[in-house]
C-alpha cells in the first residue's frame, strides 16, 4: 500500500512507526526497552504509583510529565476506595493497548475510524484470593472485551483490525502467556 | 581438484530446475547431491504424506504431468519417481552420494569441498532446501523424562508411537495431518495451535491451488508484498492431499475428538502451559481465509468463470471451546509422545561465506546473494514469488536466477545487472489487504 494515497487520519503517525521499525530491525539493541513504575504504600490497601522514566533507544527516556495512579480496594472489601483496584488497572491496560493497536492498524490499512468503544470485564472468584478454596486461581477466570467500532470499512475488515491488534498487543501477550516474575526485598 | 563454471548443491526439484536452465544457456555445471536425487523426499517424510499440490501443478522447465489423474496428489514414492524422471529427462550432471562439507571464497570464485573431492567454480547455487532441520522450540528442553519427543523428520506412522496420548505442537499442514492420523490410530491427540493458515481443499468445485494459480496469487512477486520478511515466514496452509480431496481444518479435527489448545508457551514443573490466544489465532485464520475466498470470487466474476463454477460459499468459523484449558499435566501418564510440528529451518553449517543474518538466514535479494557475487540460493519460501517453495515455483525462479548468473559470468567485472521487475498481471488485491499472506 502506498502511504501517499492513504487519506485516513486516525491521529497515528504510521510513517514514524514504520521508520522506527526499519531503523530498529538494523539496530536490535536500540529496540530493547525497560518500562518502570514505582509504588508506595499509603495506608490500608491504598497505594500510590508513579510512572516517569523508562529506558529505550539506547538511553534513558522520560514521559512529558509524571503520571500518578492511586489503587485501593472498594468499600465492600472494607477498604476506603481511594482508587481503582489493581485488577481494574490490568483491564485498563489491556483495553487501552488493544484500542491503540486498532488505531495504528486502521491507519496503516487506510481505514478511517469514527468511533471505537471498548467495554471489558474480567470474571473472578474471590475464593482464590481469600484462600477459601485452593482449586480456585487468584486471577481472572477469563476476560471478555467487546468493541463497538464505527469505521469506513466492512464488518470483516473491522474484525480483522481487532484481530491484528490482539496479535501485536504487548498487554494481550502479557495476559495470555506466562511471564517470569522475580520479586526481591531490600 | 576439479573445475566447473557453476556448482549446484542439491538435486531436488529446485537444483534440477536450475540445472536445466543452465544447460539451456550452455553454462557447464555439476549438481552435487549428498544422497540420491530427491533425497529429502525419499528419506525425511512420513509414510502417508502426499503432495499438497495437485499433479497438474508440478510443472518443471520442460517437464510436467502426463498421467490420467491431474487432480490427484502424489505419494512420496510418486514424487521421487517424478523428480528422478526429471533428472533423467534433462540429463542433469548429478554426482550422487557427494556431501558438501564446506563452501568458501577462493579468489574470484568458490571452493566447494565434499567428502569425495574438491571443486573450484566461478559461481555456486545453493539448492539444499528450506527444511533441513526441525525447528524445535526451546521449551522442548523441559519435557519431562518418559515422554518421547519426535519431529516430522523422524515420525513415520502411528505404529511407531507408544499407546496413549499424544501432544502435537503446531497446526500447519504437518500438524493437522499428523493429528488426524494419530488420533484415528486410537492415540488421543491434544493439538497446540498457534498462528495458522486455513483454506478449504476445494472451492466452487475446483482445487484451492487451481484458484490461487489461475488468479495469479501464487505469482505475486517478492517485490510486491509490503512486508517480505513476514511473508517468508507465513506457515504452510492447513491442507492434505487425499484421493477424496477432503478438507482438514481445526473444525474437522475437533469433530474427530482432537482437543484444541492454545500455543504451547511453556513447560513448568512438568505442566504444559498454553496461551490464551487460541480464539484470536482462529479468528485471524478465518478472516484471512475469507479474504482469499473474496478475492477468488472477484476473480471468478471478472474472468468469466463465475457461471461455470459452483456457487460461492463461506465455511463455518472455527469452533473453540468456551474456556480451553490453559495447562496440561505431562507427568500423569496420559501423554506418552510429543510431536514438534513447529516447522523447519535450513542447515548452513557447511557454508563458510559471510552471508547469514543474525538469525542464521541467508541475506539475499530474490535469490541473489548480494554479499557474495556469483552465489545464489533457490527453493526458499517466497524467494521470488509466493510459489517459490512449491515444486511449481522452481522453474520461473531458476530461469530468473540463471539469467542473472549468465550476466554475472559475462560481465564479471562489468556493471551490476539488475533483474527486471515484472508486475503481477493476476488478481487485483484490495489495497493494503493481502489475499494469502
Amino acid at each position: 500500500m502506498s502511504l501517499t494515497e492513504n487519506l485516513a487520519n486516525n491521529g497515528v503517525n504510521v510513517e514514524a512507526l514504520i521508520g522506527a521499525r526499519e531503523a530498529l530491525s538494523g539496530a536490535p539493541e536500540a529496540a530493547k526497552f525497560t518500562w518502570r513504575a514505582t509504588c508506595k504504600w499509603m495506608n490500608g490497601t491504598h497505594s500510590h504509583s508513579v510512572v516517569k522514566g523508562f529506558y529505550g533507544l539506547g538511553e534513558e527516556q522520560n514521559h512529558k510529565t509524571a503520571f500518578e495512579f492511586d489503587a485501593d480496594h472498594p468499600e465492600v472489601f472494607a477498604s476506603e476506595d481511594k482508587g481503582a483496584t489493581p485488577v481494574e488497572y490490568v483491564l485498563i491496560g489491556l483495553a487501552s493497548c488493544l484500542t491503540a493497536g486498532i488505531a495504528a492498524v486502521a491507519q496503516y490499512r487506510g481505514i478511517q475510524l469514527r468511533s471505537v468503544q471498548a467495554s471489558i470485564e474480567g470474571k473472578m472468584d474471590i475464593q482464590g484470593i481469600l484462600g477459601i478454596d485452593g482449586d480456585v486461581r487468584n486471577g481472572f477466570d477469563g476476560i471478555r472485551v467487546h468493541y463497538d467500532i464505527d469505521a469506513d470499512a466492512t464488518p470483516d475488515e473491522i474484525k480483522a483490525l481487532v484481530a491484528q491488534s490482539q496479535k501485536r498487543s504487548a498487554v494481550f501477550d502479557i495476559v495470555t502467556n506466562p511471564t517470569n516474575v522475580t520479586v526481591e526485598v531490600n | 581438484m576439479r573445475s566447473v563454471t557453476t556448482v549446484i548443491i542439491g538435486a531436488g526439484h529446485a537444483g534440477l530446475a536450475m540445472s536445466r536452465c543452465l544447460t539451456e544457456r550452455a553454462i557447464d555445471h555439476v549438481v552435487l547431491e549428498r544422497g540420491a536425487v530427491a533425497n529429502s523426499w525419499r528419506t525425511e517424510r512420513w509414510d502417508s504424506l502426499r503432495l499438497l499440490t495437485p499433479n497438474w501443478q508440478s510443472r518443471l522447465p520442460g517437464y510436467s504431468y502426463e498421467g490420467d489423474d491431474p487432480d490427484g496428489y502424489r505419494t512420496m514414492p510418486e514424487v521421487v519417481a517424478f523428480i528422478d524422471g526429471y533428472a533423467e529427462a534433462i540429463s542433469a550432471p548429478v554426482e550422487t552420494s557427494t556431501r558438501v562439507t564446506r563452501v568458501s571464497v577462493d579468489g574470484d570464485g568458490y571452493l566447494v569441498v565434499t567428502d569425495r573431492g574438491e571443486w573450484r567454480c566461478r559461481s555456486v547455487v545453493l539448492a539444499t532446501g528450506a527444511c533441513n532441520l526441525p525447528n524445535v522450540p526451546k521449551v522442548a528442553d523441559a519435557v519431562p523424562a518418559g515422554i518421547a519427543s519426535l519431529t516430522p523428520m523422524n515420525y513415520r506412522n502411528p505404529d511407531q508411537l507408544a499407546e496413549g496420548g499424544v501432544m502435537v505442537v503446531g497446526a500447519s499442514a504437518t500438524g493437522v495431518q499428523l493429528s488426524e492420523e494419530i488420533h484415528r490410530s486410537g492415540r488421543p491427540v491434544t493439538l497446540a495451535v498457534s498462528e495458522h493458515v486455513r483454506a478449504p481443499r476445494t472451492y466452487r468445485g475446483r482445487d484451492i491451488q487451481w484458484w490461487m494459480d489461475r488468479a495469479g496469487v501464487l505469482d505475486e512477486r517478492y517485490t510486491e508484498v509490503d512486508d517480505i520478511v513476514r511473508a517468508r515466514k507465513v506457515p504452510s496452509i492447513q491442507l492434505i492431499g487425499t484421493p477424496a480431496r477432503t478438507t482438514l481444518d481445526l473444525n474437522a479435527l475437533r469433530r474427530l475428538g482432537v482437543k484444541l489448545r492454545g500455543r504451547l508457551v511453556g513447560i513448568v514443573d512438568g505442566k504444559a502451559q498454553f496461551s490464551g490466544s487460541l480464539r484470536n489465532h482462529c479468528a485471524l485464520a478465518d478472516l484471512k481465509m475469507n479474504r482469499l475466498l473474496d478475492a477468488i470470487d472477484d476473480f471468478a466474476t471478472e474472468s468469466g468463470l463465475h457461471a461455470e463454477s459452483g456457487p460461492p460459499t463461506r465455511f463455518p468459523p472455527t469452533e473453540v471451546d468456551e474456556s480451553p484449558p490453559l495447562g496440561m499435566d505431562l507427568r500423569n501418564g496420559e501423554i506418552k509422545t510429543i510431536i514438534w510440528a513447529t516447522g523447519y529451518r535450513p542447515d548452513y553449517s557447511w557454508l563458510d561465506l559471510p552471508v547469514l543474518d543474525r538469525k542464521g538466514q541467508i541475506v539475499h535479494d530474490g535469490g541473489v546473494i548480494m554479499q557474495s557475487p556469483g552465489a545464489y540460493v533457490i527453493g526458499l519460501q517466497f524467494l521470488r514469488r509466493r510459489k517459490s517453495a512449491l515444486i511449481d515455483g522452481a522453474g520461473s525462479d531458476a530461469a530468473d536466477l540463471a539469467d542473472h548468473l549468465e550476466s554475472f559470468l559475462v560481465g564479471q567485472s562489468g556493471p551490476a545487472w539488475k533483474l527486471p521487475t515484472v508486475s503481477n498481471p493476476g488478481v487485483p488485491v484490495p489495497s493494503g489487504r493481502k489475499v494469502a499472506a
